[in-house]
């Protein structure tokens, strides 16, 4: 889980930080609903989470609030790929 | 069990109820936004009643997209009068079956000629045509990769389309080339961006845009809605201001700004792309025509803005003697270019209490918050026009140095701002 959680602060501080905002990007840091990520261009945190993570996220799980964290978001991810286990 | 008419009126006051929350959640974010009545015509002092009931009072309009001064000009209402009169009031129906006039395809030929591009098509506006370029040209196989700035409507558009969409870092030349190198893969890759940013002020990097476009086989699209008719040396656009004229793939633009300020818009670029919007945009297909007596009135725009530079100029040289009595005096400005001069203030409320002393003291301005900009990035867009005079610019820094003292913003940053007023 902590190496999912770095992937996710370090892929959100490249993509989405402009050139000089050396703000730190904590499991808490609101990301919607801080500015740091809109809805618009939360696609591509979406895209990089399926490809990395070898999963699908539903269009109805994908929300601004599942979105907003590196915790939420690391525990969406969890929660897609405890499905895909088997029992 | 409840009667039906009981149910209904329940249900009707807690709808009531809810939307009554909300409204008042805006009220005290200080995010409510209050239309004024303008009692003239458009232009550089207009009569306005603030608020509603008061009465009307004459003001320094410092916030209208009338660029070059042809909202309300003698010569583009009489044209547009004649176009009254001889192709009549509205069309009644949609281009393709009984609504395109010779005049549409008159102000067609020579928007093409004026933006140096094939073809051109005319929309209700340019919202209507940025709602349906992307949906018409492209597809599931294809990449929509968007500046993060770009206007609401081009998101509402793109997200119409079934293409995959993409995101760049504004401005960002070297995460736009990730981006391109990324997507590779796709059938069609398309740059979309805004040629001037309209809360910013800013212009497109278009020469750096083009070149990456050209090396990664990628179609260029602009909306350049707040540079047609003034930015360029002729006022072609940001495309003439930044030397790539006739390499833009696609140029939305509209009609309701510098270009007379009445509606309309249009789509214009390479052929096969424009006659493909033709066939398949849905608002040129299931929209009303443009009406006649606009089609008119915005060619004997092109008309007196293809005979004389002295208008683009004059916007020119009023921008930059905004800018630099703005910054003399001590604002928070975003750099930029453009007759777009945005005053940050960053807090909502901090903005709003501005605008409404700057319309005491005689200047017409709105606070932008959000949802039209960043939460924490509220600003006065102030925007010049070909009709300011020189005493205009200096009875409206007059009013804004006397309002900035009084909030004591003057020579602070947005910390200090912030510390002040919170964001």
């Amino acid at each position: 889980m902590e190496d999912l959680k770095r992937m996710i602060r370090d892929y959100v501080a490249r993509e989405y930080l402009e050139e000089g905002d050396d703000r730190e990007i904590g499991d808490d840091t609101p990301l919607i609903t801080g500015g740091i990520v809109d809805s618009f261009s939360m696609v591509s945190l979406k895209r990089f989470l399926e490809k990395k993570q070898g999963i699908q996220i539903p269009d109805a799980e994908a929300t601004p609030a599942a979105f907003d964290t590196v915790n939420s978001i690391a525990a969406l991810v969890g929660r897609i790929r405890s499905r895909a286990v088997p029992a | 069990m409840a009667s039906e008419s009981a149910v209904r009126e329940h249900y009707q006051q807690a709808i009531r109820e809810h939307f009554q929350q909300e409204l008042e959640g805006l009220r005290q974010a200080g995010l409510f936004k209050e239309e004024r009545y303008i009692q003239a015509p458009q232009g550089a002092e207009i009569e306005v009643e603030y608020p509603a009931g008061a009465a009307a009072r004459r003001v320094i309009n410092m916030c209208s997209n009338n660029y070059l001064g042809l909202s309300s000009h003698p010569a583009v209402i009489a044209a547009a009068r004649a176009g009254l009169f001889s192709r009549g009031y509205g069309m009644s129906s949609v281009r393709f079956i009984c609504g395109t006039q010779d005049i549409h395809r008159e102000l067609e030929r020579k928007l093409t000629a004026f933006l140096g591009t094939e073809d051109t098509l005319l929309f209700p506006s340019c919202m209507d045509a940025n709602a349906g370029v992307f949906e018409a040209l492209l597809g599931e196989q294809d990449v929509m990769i968007a500046d993060r700035l770009v206007h609401a409507s081009i998101v509402d558009g793109m997200r119409l389309c079934k293409a995959m969409q993409e995101t760049y870092k504004h401005s960002d030349m070297v995460h736009l080339e990730g981006k391109l190198q990324e997507h590779q893969d796709k059938r069609f890759r398309m740059v979309i961006t805004d040629g001037v940013f309209s809360m910013d002020g800013d212009l497109a990097k278009l020469d750096e845009i083009v070149a990456l476009a050209e090396r990664y086989e990628a179609m260029v699209f602009v909306d350049d809605s707040h540079a047609t008719g003034f930015m360029g040396k002729t006022g072609r656009g940001s495309h003439e201001q930044k030397g790539v004229l006739g390499r833009i793939d696609l140029i939305t633009t509209t009609l309701g700004k510098a270009l007379g300020g009445a509606s309309g818009g249009c789509v214009s670029g390479r052929r096969e792309l424009v006659e493909t919007c033709r066939q398949r945009a849905r608002p040129y297909l299931f929209s009303n025509s443009v009406a006649p007596v606009i089609v008119a009135g915005a060619l004997k725009v092109l008309d007196l803005i293809g005979r004389s530079t002295e208008r683009r100029d004059k916007l020119e040289g009023n921008a930059i003697e905004w800018r630099r009595l703005l910054k003399e005096a001590g604002f928070d400005l975003k750099q930029g270019e453009s007759p777009i001069v945005p005053v940050m203030l960053y807090n909502a409320k901090l903005a709003q209490d501005v605008a409404r002393d700057l319309f005491a003291e005689g200047i017409y301005v709105v606070g932008f918050c959000f949802p039209v900009v960043p939460k924490g990035q509220a600003r006065i867009r102030t925007q010049l026009s070909a009709a300011h005079g020189k005493h205009h610019l200096e009875r409206a820094i007059e009013a804004f140095v006397k309002v900035g003292r009084k909030y004591d913003i003057l020579g602070k940053g947005k910390q200090e701002i912030a510390d002040t007023y919170g964001l």
